[in-house]
């Protein structure tokens, strides 16, 4: 415990830069979109409050935007929006207005009607009855909203990392997809601590007595505003080209590192999901992305894969991990996963990633289809002799492959399957594999390698990123730390990959990462 | 003063107020009087605005109120409710400025003023920066009040003004309400289900049932000249305390007065007002002087007593 505090520490010391821009994004999204919420919400309210026969219908669309999940609704804006900042922001504020709009209404309308009689009743106009005595009578209500909308906006504002508009969520992501607890913790616990603080600040505004409220009143939209300001200074810099690399990517030795260290590439930088990145490419909302090398979406979107000249990628290729219980359990399981073995190049992946993530077929679809015409396919025998639990991370390649290992498993053995598809990242299936509840999933030598095993540069060095090297060092390894057994590799080799329009990579002359470093320095 | 003609409001099916008319002179004080729910808050509130009539007019000082705008006609007329209404935001003093703000008074002014009445009113300066949920119910309503005279508006309509106090308090507020001068030269209209009160506090009553009104007439017209067996049988729970109310001594000389203990009377003090203040005193008599300040004579509570009967005898038998 002691040691993983220390090393959580040191984390975030070696990493104090990016924590501090993180958090200022953080707290710059969460007010920018705070501002405008009020900006729209505490009018709505009002209107309402005067016109109550539109409550139920503001307040019911506000209420249904809350209940979108928040990865939908970031999902929806890219249409819309683009990437980076504006999505999120638009997605923030659309949680953060429900709160504000009913609790503006709620506080108004609670103002003790004959206090509003009253003062209507010496002259006051409509103007005056809202500024001097409905508002600030219901300042404490709407304060209480702001606060709620302000907590959810801290949570919400982690999300904002899969769209490119940062925050700390980068830490967070990235720390899932490469098994990094600390990255983890160094995103969650300011983000933690920025909720709680947030809140308490605004719970003690709430409850100051009134003629402190009045200066409160004051003091706060200017606070807010400077917070919102802290979102632009991170971003007052640029570049020729902008790349957009995924949180994992961001963090890896094979990737953003190695490209800075082994490369010296310098590219302004800005961080989006895996999701979203190679339409974003596509549309030329970016320049450069990280993908990966077996992607349909390289196809559907006209890419090319720049050449790794300095050779920091390495070698991902693709095969079954078993436990080794499992194995005994089931003694027909080696033999029929390994069916797949050499049957399935970069080339024939690609256009199986084509067909689902672009054409939108199914999994099943594509495994059944490629089984057939490789007549592999044997229909379901139906057999009892045990369960067989397949995982796959969240991803289409995972799908299909644990697709085509069920439709094998049940046409050539007497076992049934279970699949657990959809598992997140490296972490969640790997954990799920090493607890026991599932018994196999798809990996990849280098992702075994750099996220699983960690091991010491020196002994990276000494695989010299070969594909045979790679693979027998991971399979020993396995074996012995976690009972786990790598079968045959299937074929293709998945490695990560920086990419480019394929136009633009052309006009420029960039056909490998030096070509791009060069063009980069190029004044 | 106060002109209202044929002036009606429903709500939906409900007549609420139906073709009432009335006057009111120049520093009379009005009674709206009835059961609650025969339409005395709506007629108030359509004097200043706070509900438009379906039908009818009102005119202060010969103007139609539609020919000015809501705000200003509100801010010349003084406005107390049962309820207070006070700012639960402001302090005591604000809550007192806020009509001189709205009229863009300067602050000495205002501050001057707020002092001046709240030293009439019997509050004390600590209460100045206190917020009205510190004060009890009375001080409550004595700040409404002040709120209301504040600017010196000419008229003052005042919705039940003291239903929500306590009897000791509500007695207390009424002797000094016959006796702030502040309100001597207003035109009131008070509303009010007290019998007592209204025969206490007003000059003239109007007795309203069902959106109309009944009888419109001095205390004494009411109880001795009923219009019908309404006014009758509205009236008939202690009679004896309402006719002592209602029935005032014979006048002092053309400009004379009724003193006690140095303190003059109000020219229309009831015999009840003068019998309550001789129960304070011993062996002593309420003075008569003249328009000279010569004592003329004197009234006991012999003479008093002698005074109802006189009266009583002088009315047609009921
Ligand atoms: N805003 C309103 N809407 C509907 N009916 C009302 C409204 N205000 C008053 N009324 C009705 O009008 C009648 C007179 O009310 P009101 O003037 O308040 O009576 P009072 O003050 O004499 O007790 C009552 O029957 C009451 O229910
Ligand atoms: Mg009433």
């Amino acid at each position: 415990m002691n040691e993983q505090q220390q090393t959580l520490w040191q984390f975030m010391a070696q990493q104090s830069d990016k924590l501090l821009t993180q958090t200022l994004q953080h707290i710059g999204l969460t007010f920018i979109s705070l501002i405008i919420a009020v900006l729209v919400g505490l009018p709505l309210g009002i209107l309402i409050a005067r016109k109550r026969k539109l409550s139920g219908s503001i307040l019911g669309v506000a209420g249904v935007l809350q209940t979108i999940p928040s990865i939908a609704l970031l999902g929806f804006m890219i249409p819309l929006l683009g990437i980076g900042a504006k999505p999120a922001i638009v997605a923030l504020l659309l949680y953060a207005l429900l709160p504000i709009i009913r609790n503006t209404y709620t506080g108004i309308t609670g103002v003790d009607g004959a206090v509003k009689e009253a003062a209507v009743a010496m002259g006051m106009s409509k103007r005056q009855v809202l500024f001097k005595v409905e508002l600030p009578l219901a300042m404490p209500v709407i304060l209480a909203g702001i606060r709620t909308a302000t907590v959810i906006n801290v949570g919400v504002a982690t999300l904002a990392s899969y769209i490119a508009a940062g925050g700390l969520g980068e830490f967070i992501f990235g720390g899932i997809s490469l098994n990094n607890t600390n990255m983890i913790l160094a995103g969650a616990i300011p983000a933690a601590l920025l909720a709680i603080l947030f809140d308490s600040l605004l719970s003690m505004l709430q409850h100051l007595n009134l003629k402190k409220l009045k200066v409160a009143a004051k003091v706060l939209p200017v606070l807010i505003i400077v917070m919102a300001c802290f979102y632009f200074i991170p971003s007052a810099y640029g570049s020729k080209l902008t790349a957009g690399f995924t949180p994992e990517f961001m963090g890896r030795q094979d990737g953003n590192l190695g490209l800075r260290s082994k490369y010296g590439l310098k590219i302004h930088t800005i961080v989006i999901s895996d999701a979203v990145m190679y339409k974003a490419c596509f549309e030329k909302e970016l320049d450069v992305i990280s993908g990966y090398s077996t992607d349909g979406r390289l196809k559907a979107y006209d890419l090319v894969v720049l050449d790794d000249n300095k050779k920091i990628f390495p070698p991902y290729y693709a095969a079954p991990i078993v436990r080794d219980d499992a194995l005994k359990k089931f003694p027909d399981l080696e033999k029929t996963l390994n069916m797949l073995s050499g049957k399935i190049n970069d080339s024939v992946m690609t256009d199986l990633n084509y067909r689902t993530d672009y054409l939108h077929q199914s999994p099943e679809r594509v495994a059944k289809d490629f089984l057939t015409a490789h007549n592999l396919y044997q229909p379901e025998r139906g057999g009892n002799a045990g369960i067989v639990r397949i995982g796959s991370k969240i991803f289409g390649e995972q799908y299909i492959l644990a697709s085509m290992y069920t439709m094998l498993i049940k046409g050539y053995t007497d076992y049934d399957v279970a699949t657990k598809t959809g598992l997140g990242g490296t972490k969640i299936c790997f954990d799920a594999l090493t607890n026991n509840q599932i018994d196999l999933y798809p990996e990849y030598t280098g992702t075994g390698l750099l996220a699983i095993l960690q091991p010491q540069q020196k002994a990276i060095d000494a695989l010299e990123g070969d594909r045979d090297k790679t693979y027998n060092y991971v399979k020993n390894e396995f074996e012995n730390r976690y009972q786990i057994k790598w079968l045959q590799p299937i074929g293709f080799n998945n490695a990560y990959a920086l990419m480019m329009r394929k136009k633009q990579a052309a006009d420029l002359g960039v056909k490998t990462i030096s070509d791009l470093k060069q063009y980069l320095e190029r004044k | 003063m106060i002109k209202v003609d044929h002036l009606s409001k429903s709500f939906g099916k409900t007549k609420a107020v139906d073709h009432i008319s009335f006057e009111v002179n120049e520093g009379e004080n009005l009674i709206l009087l009835g059961t609650s729910g025969c339409g005395k808050t709506t007629t108030l509130k359509m004097i200043n605005r706070l509900i438009e009539p379906t039908a009818g007019k009102i005119f202060i000082n010969g103007r139609d109120i539609m020919e000015q705008s809501p705000e200003a006609l509100r801010r010349g007329i003084g406005y107390v409710l049962q309820n207070n209404g006070l700012f639960p935001h402001y302090t005591v003093a604000e809550n007192i400025a806020i009509v001189p703000q709205l009229l863009k008074w300067d602050d000495k002014q205002i501050k001057h003023r707020v002092s001046e009445l709240l030293e009439k009113l019997h509050l004390d300066k600590k209460y100045l920066n206190v917020y009205p949920n510190e004060l009890s119910g009375g001080q409550q309503q004595r700040v409404g009040l002040a709120r209301a005279l504040v600017a010196d508006p000419p008229v003052l309509l005042m919705d039940e003004p003291f239903a929500a106090l306590d009897n000791v308090t509500r007695s207390k507020i009424h002797a000094e309400f016959k006796e702030l001068d502040e309100l001597k030269r207003k035109t009131i209209i008070m509303v009010t289900h007290d019998v007592q009160e209204a025969f206490e506090l007003g000059d003239r009553i109007c007795l309203m049932d069902k959106g109309r009104i009944i009888q419109n007439g001095t205390p004494a017209e009411l109880l001795f000249k009923p219009a019908n067996a309404f006014i009758k049988d509205f009236l008939k729970e202690q009679r004896l305390q309402l006719e002592f109310k209602a029935i005032k001594p014979p006048p002092p000389s053309e400009g004379g007065t009724f003193e006690l203990q140095g303190v003059a009377f109000p020219a229309d003090a009831s015999l009840w007002f003068m019998l309550e203040r001789l129960q304070f005193t011993k062996n002593e008599n309420i003075a008569i002087l003249d328009h000279e300040r010569k004592k003329v004579g004197t009234l006991g509570f012999e003479e008093l007593m002698s005074a109802f009967y006189q009266y009583k005898k002088h009315q047609p038998h009921e």
